[in-house]
């Protein structure tokens, strides 16, 4: 679905990635892992259009991603959330929803101007579509509220119901547990199987293991900008290279 | 009712003032909505004065069809100077505009066809109450229609996160340079209006000065709102008669006004979404 080749991209003289290259396969949840620092963002920053690669390629659907402006790369299917969410903050839960929708409300000027029957018709359904999607993250009940009133948690669930409206086939998701508590943790890792069993494709990075583990179908590993290794979770788990990378090289005399 | 004659024919001007002034906070709104601060709304408002006070003097066209261009020449202005700058954010925008509204101000100052300092006299008197009005009512419902749909929604969410509103599938360039343009048709119309009452228009009354005096109207009106704007206009044009006791050190109390209001009371003197939002807190806490 989603085929990076060959991506690199490095800022002045210092190399964020190399030669990073990895299919994300349709449905499902494909986990990015790798310790801080990795670049498991500027993967994301590069896809969704925020940053030009310096070398190789992003395709999407069979269609190249190289230099699509971010808005145009949201309208072919691609919608993310943010390591530090960004809400519309001084919206209601209901605008921030209704703006993801913004390229799916058709009406023009003169029908806004005049205040036709098929532009209130068209706002109605999307008043619609947007308390249903706060309803797939049990957020309905507060569709009226500013954005800015949302526990962290139920920020950051807003933010999927605000992804989800753009309509996309593909999700990514920036670190959607850090700063969780447990029990957060918890209740997102369930949001987000929802959403993958509602026929969205995730797309998700993360650095804390457990939950990429619990939830992933498949792993690529980043460290150092560099892919180090590609598999089932099972397979990440055992792979030497990416213990290595997380807990440090094991002295021969201490293996177990 | 030979007082109210009286009345109407002292203070009509001040009327008609505060009719114009409202148009020209409603046309910084459009760009302070989308977390813009362009100041070149005092320049807009110039091209408009200019352009239809020579239409109306030298082609003598009817008064409809000058208005018309006082809305269209500014915004086609604002298109060709648009597009580079509205890359610029924060105070390298304010800057920017600044400059183009001198630019302009030294040019009209030194055309021979605009009466260079001297400014242009004899502009007929086509301007009625009730242009301005029907105007402003019409800017109103149209601004307010817009607020309310697709278009205002996108503006807000730039204004306050342009990434954010990128990833949503908004075309935040285009966004902007429509609330730009469509700022500048207003400000050109209130031009064109304000030229065909007060008879006479020079190059000092679209300076920085003026461009303060627009921002300060809607600043102080708040921005939450459309009457947020028209409030401040009347403010402001009002205070000065107030304050006529000052005699030249009334320019001083704008600079003061804008100061407080945006060191206390940043989201204007009136914020209803602000104090429904607390209510909402309090109700659900």
């Amino acid at each position: 679905m989603l085929a990076i080749s060959k991506l690199g991209k490095h800022f002045g003289g210092l190399s964020v990635l190399e030669d990073v290259s990895f299919d994300v396969p349709a449905g499902g949840i494909f986990g990015l892992i790798g310790p801080n620092g990795a670049g498991k963002t500027t993967v994301f920053n590069l896809i969704t259009g925020l940053l030009k690669p310096s070398a190789g390629n992003i395709s999407f659907e069979g269609r190249d991603l190289a230099g699509l402006a971010p808005h145009s790369v949201t309208r072919l299917g691609i919608a993310r959330t943010f390591q530090n969410i960004r809400i519309f903050k001084e919206m209601t839960l209901l605008e921030n929803v209704m703006i993801g929708m913004h390229q799916h409300l058709a009406y023009g000027p003169v029908a806004l101007f005049l205040n036709s029957p098929a532009c209130r018709a068209a706002e109605a359904e999307a008043r619609q579509r947007a308390l249903e999607l706060l309803s797939w993250v049990r957020l309905d009940h507060r569709a009226e509220m500013l954005a800015d009133n949302l526990s962290y948690g139920d920020q950051r669930k807003l933010e999927f119901a605000r992804a989800l409206a753009t309509k996309p086939r593909l999700l990514l998701l920036d670190e959607p547990v850090a700063g969780m508590n447990p029990a957060e943790k918890t209740v997102l890792m369930e949001e987000i199987r929802n959403i993958c069993q509602r026929g969205f494709g995730v797309f998700l990075i993360e650095h804390d293991m457990r939950f990429v583990m619990g939830l992933c179908d498949r792993v690529a590993v980043l460290n150092f900008g560099r892919i180090i290794a590609e598999g089932s979770p099972d397979e990440i788990r055992n792979n030497p290279d990416v213990i290595e990378a997380y807990l440090g090289r094991e002295d021969e005399g201490q293996a177990s | 009712m030979e007082w109210l004659d009286n009345y109407w024919s002292t203070y009509n001007t001040l009327v008609y003032s505060i009719g114009v002034h409202a148009l020209l906070a409603l046309s910084i709104w459009l760009t302070l909505a989308c977390g813009l601060l362009s100041l070149a709304n005092a320049a807009f408002m110039g091209i408009g004065a200019y352009v239809s006070a020579l239409l109306s003097l030298q082609a003598g066209w009817p008064f409809a069809a000058v208005l018309a261009a006082a809305g269209v020449v500014p915004a086609l202005v604002a298109l060709i100077i648009g597009i580079p700058t509205l890359r610029l954010s924060g105070v390298y925008l304010a800057m920017a505009t600044l400059a183009f509204g001198e630019v302009v101000r030294i040019i009209v100052l030194n055309l021979e066809i605009t009466g260079g300092p001297e400014g242009l006299n004899g502009i007929p008197q086509s301007t009625q109450g009730w242009h301005i009005l029907a105007i402003l009512a019409f800017t109103i419902y149209g601004l307010a229609r817009l607020r309310r749909s697709r278009v205002g929604r996108a503006f807000e969410s730039i204004r306050e996160d342009d990434v954010a509103a990128s990833l949503m599938g908004i075309d935040v360039a285009r966004h902007k340079l429509f609330a730009f343009v469509l700022g500048a048709t207003i400000a050109g119309v209130a031009g064109g209006l304000n030229a065909h009452f007060t008879f006479f228009i020079s190059p000092r009354e679209y300076g920085f000065e003026n461009a303060v005096d627009i921002l300060t109207m809607a600043i102080l009106g708040g921005i939450g709102s459309l009457v947020g704007p028209m409030r401040g206009a009347t403010i402001l044009t009002l205070l000065p008669e107030l304050l006529r006791f000052l005699h030249e050190f009334r320019g001083v109390f704008n600079g003061i006004v804008l100061v407080l209001v945006v060191l206390f009371l940043p989201k204007g003197l009136w914020e209803p979404r602000r104090i429904k939002a607390l209510f909402a807190r309090g109700g659900r806490a």
